[in-house]
């Protein structure tokens, strides 16, 4: 299975790597090569890997099983793409693989989570907008903690497409493909997503405002 | 039908602000939101909570520069070997 997906930022190499020379040396089966591409590409291509697995020692088995699948088929690598990308997708997909191997915790449903309302259509509780500055202020680690938090708290069907859509930046027909979905279902799944985060994090986010006011 | 509800509002709010609406239903969602401080709020923490998701999970500096932990280097050379 192959994600297809342009590149992303996030997974742009720390510096400029001399790519063509580094793929020519991996081809060669140069050792030095193998541990420059973990040096210069690793660490944000870890960082994904953690993104997409909650679990350190998941997100570790993951990384190794994506570097050693990169070193296996480099003669396959299209010289017309970037290093970064494509070793982003590998990522991805290796991530997906033991995400599907591992389903640790039951499936539990979003329904909870999303907002309710009342039978004429209108909100059950009033939404009040959060204040900017502190909704926003991603500075603080505690805030950040909270948010990352809330993230794993949604079901895994839900977290991973909120994850792979607006962190990972795959587009919804990439999405769609790597999860064996319909886009539809994709957009479905990442709405309900966003809405049933936008709950969890909205009495967090007032009760810290309250504080700071 | 020229109005929405709160509930279909908020269901086809991605789509709204994807412009995936076509016109004439867009406009209905308009005029929904001048007259709905709810929704408007509603909308605005929606997008606040899409930027908060990206910031909070986007790359953590320290942890890029702290590189791939040498064990788990040491680990996927020797793997490679074996």
């Amino acid at each position: 299975m192959l994600l297809t997906m342009e590149s992303t930022q996030a997974t742009a190499p720390p510096r400029e790597a001399n790519e063509s020379a580094l793929v020519a040396r991996l081809r060669a089966g140069e050792n030095g090569a193998y541990a420059e591409l973990l040096a210069v590409y690793g660490p944000r291509l870890l960082a994904t890997a953690r993104r997409m697995m909650p679990v350190e020692e998941d997100a570790r088995e993951a990384f190794q099983d994506a570097m050693l699948s990169a070193f296996k088929n480099i003669s396959r690598f299209d010289e017309n793409s970037k290093v970064s990308t494509w070793l982003h997708r590998i990522v991805v997909n290796a991530c997906l693989m033991k995400l599907r191997s591992k389903r640790r915790r039951p499936e539990t449903s979003i329904e909870p989570m999303l907002p309710a309302f009342l039978a004429d259509g209108h909100q059950a509780t009033p939404s009040v907008e959060w204040r900017n500055e502190t909704a926003l202020s991603l500075e603080r680690r505690e805030t950040r903690d909270l948010v990352r938090a809330c993230i794993d708290r949604l079901p895994e069907n839900y977290r991973i497409v909120l994850v792979l859509r607006d962190i990972e930046g795959v587009d919804t027909d990439e999405a769609a493909t790597v999860l064996g979905m319909t886009a539809n279902a994709v957009k479905t799944r990442l709405h309900r997503a966003r809405q049933a985060l936008r709950e969890l994090l909205d009495p967090l986010i007032r009760s810290q405002q309250g504080a700071d006011s | 039908m020229n109005h929405v509800t709160c509930h279909e509002l908020i269901d086809f709010l991605m789509e709204y602000l994807d412009g995936e609406l076509p016109p004439e239903r867009r406009a209905i969602f308009e005029r929904h939101l001048s007259i709905c401080p709810s929704c408007v709020a509603y909308l605005q923490n929606y997008k606040a909570t899409v930027e908060m998701g990206k910031k909070a999970m986007a790359c953590d500096g320290d942890a890029v520069a702290e590189g791939v932990p040498q064990d788990l280097v040491a680990a996927i050379l020797a793997a490679r070997k074996g």
